[in-house]
């Protein structure tokens, strides 16, 4: 048992205790901190990838952004425990069967496909360097129209929220 | 060859007519209107003529002219082209029709003066003239059946021309369906033709079927049934047994109309339409015998029901049933020329009658019963003198029209190659009925002490409009014969000679030898006797003569010598009279046959079960379907995301399952 | 030292997914929806890193990237609309909100 296979499946256990406790959390609040601490395994997992700026990225703006603004919404919105309510007979009954169905299938796919057997790390894996250098290279040259593009976006998404959410005079 | 090679103008000038009367004829004064109408058939009938002159200038060899305009309808194989022809038969039956059109035009201007609907009257009319006209100058045989159906058009259109009078419009709508029921045969046979022999028009048609051997007298070939379809079609539209019933009730309209369309010119199509397709005809011995047979029965049958009518319309329309039946006759013994040569005489005597008859009526102020008449020869002189002619005409007395065609078709059947002798004979008793009741007619509307109030009624002479066409088709009546005189001296008949190019193109192969030239028969002979006098002395004291001239005493005898006789006579075979009287119940058994047990299932079958049951069923069914299948889709859209939100799982599993499970598009 | 070959992250990430889906489906409060497709997102953002990792590329990384962004904005508009339909219909079932019928 090497390191970065105890490294693994500590994250992957703490990400999918940390999507289990979401599903089964009965006030919301704990659903959103139950999911960032999913996305705080899941950046060490990034670690381990290779992906250093990737994984400050998801802790800095999605662990430290967009769930503040979640845990923010839930606080304002003073949400409490949801009701029990069941209109839909198509989900009660055959959305949860057919989700763990979709889990099963992908998984399966994934564990049999043949890029599976590259090491992601530990001996052998590439050694290659995914700096934020080489990243940004990448960004600001052959994807600067999507950057640019998604700032635009982010100026369509801010006008939007504010109009959204202002209360009525 | 200006109008040779465009003579659509013949037919262009009378629909024009038809038109503008028809749609513009509401706000026109009668002047014209008549302008209009009668000009349109005259520019008709002058192009005619100048057409045959063009004719004329043709090679010698050449029997007809030709000229395909566009194509009408191709469908596969099946190609319908605007197309007419011209020969001597066309000439013959567009001189008859246009011209006796024409004199008809003139005579309406003064009879239907006084109508509601003038302009719809020559609009009508002339209508009727551009389908005849199709009909006869059609090249091939569809574009013959569209004037044949125009013409039945026209003349429902006519005879119920009093729209607001019940008994016309019944009588009209009887026409137009009695024909129909023959009017299917044909199509039927139209079709039949086109199978045997891959095209519709007619040249094509008698270039086969001279090649094909004539069939057998006791086996009905292809032929033979096409013949009989098209016959069947010629028994509704010339009304012969057992589809004439409409006839007689298309008294009903207008009487020009009865002239024009119901003696001189819709109801011979079906005698010009056996004619034409004389090639088919005489390969076909049953389908000969069977018109033969159909038109003596008629003739003799007619001429019966004839004899005791009251009413004046009704003895001419039996008449013309009657007169028919002999065209027929003589067709179907092989005399095609002979019953061509009787239809155009007796569209002058048959279309001279008729307008006689509506000048009477006019004089009468409305009276049709001749019960009711009597005395009117001093009144009225000019309608009573050509009425007088046109009747010698008819009876077949020797000098005029009637004498000289009702003659060959008499001697076609009773000694010639397809001579039958008991259709001779009832041809023979035919024209003796035929002179009697004709006489009859006169004698009691001209004859005798006026039987009606001269004070009530004012009898007054028919306007000049009116006469003048009387006195032209009187002319005709006695003229019109002379064609076929020489005949009577051995010599050869020239109406014969000028159709015989037509008949004996198609000529007929040995065995059954066409009856092309009566002349043959004489003067190759040698003439049966020595000289011509004596020839002519046998033409003239042959047996219809002498009947002709017996009706003619009889009728006398029973209407002027002994007024009362006739009323002895019926009493003391009353049953007999009854049944002439009342037409042999033929219209009281088809109504309780045929009608009643129609209507009965069009009524409970095929509205009720059929059209309510079935086809609004399925309609409505499918709609309920719809309905029904919409009203389950729609609480798909239930407003619940949870629900959506499965749905998209469902979609995404099945998809990933197929992709990559089924498909293997992981690797 | 053995290695850790890069379906393990695949089948992770699947296992994220198909929780996440489940999730969607199960819960009943607009907001855990919402954390619901960030589940779905950030399970996807570890199948693109490893990939990236595999075929030793950086354009997976940069997908990374955009779609970090375009999560935040989705969760920036999507929150004010629940804050909307809170105000409207007083609360935060999603299944109160089912107007949108036949």
């Amino acid at each position: 048992m090497s390191l970065p296979f105890i490294l693994f499946f500590v994250f992957a256990l703490i990400s999918v205790g940390g999507a289990l406790l979401l599903m089964m959390a009965r006030e919301p609040i704990h659903s959103a901190l139950s999911l960032i601490l999913v996305m705080m395994s899941l950046a060490g997992l990034y670690l381990m990838l290779g992906a250093e700026f990737i994984a400050a990225v998801q802790i800095i703006v999605y662990a430290g952004a967009i769930m503040v603004l979640f845990v923010f919404v839930i606080m304002l919105l003073n949400a409490g425990v949801e009701e029990r309510t069941d209109y839909s007979k198509m989900a009660k009954y055959a959305g949860i069967p057919l989700g763990i169905l979709l889990l099963l299938d992908l998984a399966h796919w994934m564990a049999h496909s043949l890029i599976g057997e590259t090491p992601a790390n530990g001996a052998g894996s590439a050694n290659v360097m995914i700096s934020t250098r080489e990243l940004s290279m990448q960004l600001f040259q052959k994807y600067l129209f999507p950057f640019e593009a998604t700032s635009i976006l982010i100026l369509i998404a801010i006008l939007g929220a504010l109009v959204l959410a202002k209360r009525d005079e | 060859m200006p109008i040779l090679e465009h003579l659509w103008i013949i037919l262009a000038l009378p629909l024009a007519g038809a038109a503008s009367n028809g749609l513009f004829g509401k706000n026109w004064s009668k002047t014209i209107i008549n302008s209009v109408g009668i000009g349109s058939v005259s520019l008709a009938f002058l192009s005619v003529l100048e057409a045959i002159r063009e004719f004329s200038l043709l090679p010698d060899g050449q029997v007809s002219f030709f000229k395909n305009y566009f194509n009408w309808m191709a469908a596969g194989s099946f190609k319908v082209d605007f197309a007419l022809q011209m020969d001597h038969l066309t000439i013959v039956m567009l001189l008859v029709v246009t011209f006796v059109s024409l004199l008809v035009h003139i005579y309406s201007a003064g009879y239907m003066a006084h109508e509601e609907g003038y302009y719809r009257f020559f609009a009508y009319l002339n209508l009727f003239v551009f389908f005849m006209l199709t009909l006869v100058l059609a090249a091939n045989i569809v574009l013959m059946f569209v004037g044949w159906e125009g013409v039945g058009l026209c003349s429902y259109l006519l005879i119920g021309f009093w729209f607001l009078k019940q008994s016309a419009i019944n009588a009209g709508k009887k026409a137009f369906i009695t024909t129909r029921i023959g009017d299917f045969g044909f199509t039927v046979g139209i079709l039949l033709l086109f199978w045997t022999f891959g095209s519709v028009d007619f040249g094509t048609v008698f270039a086969k079927a001279a090649n094909m051997p004539a069939e057998s007298a006791t086996q009905a070939g292809v032929l033979t049934w096409i013949c009989l379809l098209l016959f069947a079609g010629a028994i509704g539209k010339s009304a012969q047994l057992p589809l004439y019933v409409w006839l007689p009730d298309a008294m009903e309209g207008p009487t020009p109309v009865s002239a024009l369309i119901h003696a001189a010119t819709m109801v011979t199509a079906g005698v010009y339409m056996v004619a034409r397709m004389h090639a088919l005809f005489s390969r076909a011995p049953i389908a000969m015998f069977v018109v033969a047979a159909v038109g003596a029965i008629t003739a003799f049958y007619a001429a019966t029901i004839g004899l005791v009518q009251t009413d004046i319309k009704k003895v001419l329309a039996y008449s013309t049933v009657s007169q028919l039946g002999y065209m027929f006759l003589g067709c179907g013994v092989g005399a095609y020329a002979a019953g061509i040569f009787h239809l155009m005489t007796h569209a002058f005597f048959k279309g001279l009658l008729f307008l006689a008859a509506g000048s009477v009526i006019h004089a009468m102020g409305g009276e049709q019963d001749m019960r009711n008449m009597g005395g009117l020869r001093k009144q009225i002189p000019v309608t009573y003198w050509t009425m007088f002619i046109a009747t010698l005409a008819i009876a077949g007395i020797p000098g005029f029209a009637g004498f000289f065609s009702k003659d060959e078709i008499l001697d076609a059947a009773g000694s010639g190659s397809d001579a039958h002798l008991t259709l001779w004979v009832l041809a023979l008793a035919g024209a003796g009925l035929t002179s009697f009741y004709m006489f009859r007619l006169i004698f009691l509307t001209f004859f005798g002490k006026p039987r009606f109030d001269e004070h009530k009624v004012h009898v007054h002479e028919s306007p000049r409009s009116m006469t003048v066409p009387l006195m032209i088709l009187a002319l005709l009546s006695i003229v019109g014969g002379w064609f076929a005189a020489p005949h009577l001296l051995g010599k050869t008949d020239h109406f014969e000679a000028f159709l015989h190019p037509v008949f004996a193109t198609y000529g007929v192969p040995a065995g059954l030898e066409q009856r092309a030239s009566l002349a043959g028969a004489a003067g190759e002979q040698g003439g049966i006797f020595a000289t011509p006098a004596m020839e002519l002395l046998h033409a003239v004291t042959g047996p219809p003569v002498v009947l002709a001239i017996i009706g003619l005493l009889v009728a006398w005898w029973f209407y002027v010598r002994r007024p009362d006789a006739p009323k002895k006579l019926a009493e003391s075979v009353h049953g007999l009279y009854k049944l002439l009287l009342d037409k042999y119940y033929v219209d009281e058994t088809y109504e309780r046959v045929i009608i009643r047990p129609f209507l009965w299932i069009s009524a409970n079958v095929f509205w009720h079960v059929v059209d309510e049951n079935v086809i609004d069923g399925t309609v409505n069914g499918v709609a309920s379907v719809a309905r029904e299948v919409g009203g389950q889709a729609r609480e798909l859209q239930s407003g619940n995301a949870r629900s959506y939100a499965t749905w998209v799982v469902v979609g995404a599993v099945g998809f990933t399952v197929l992709m990559l499970g089924v498909w293997g598009m992981v690797r | 030292m053995s290695v850790v070959p890069v379906s393990y992250y695949l089948v992770l990430s699947a296992v994220l997914f198909g929780l996440g889906v489940i999730a969607f489906v199960f819960k009943r409060n607009i907001i855990t929806i919402l954390m619901a497709i960030e589940l779905m997102l950030n399970a996807v953002n570890l199948a693109f890193v490893a990939f990236a990792r595999a075929w030793g590329q950086l354009d997976g990384l940069v997908f990374v990237f955009f779609v970090i962004v375009v999560a935040a904005a989705e969760a920036a508009v999507g929150l004010a609309i629940v804050i909307r339909i809170y105000h409207n219909r007083q609360s935060l079932n999603i299944e109160r909100a089912n107007l949108l019928k036949f």
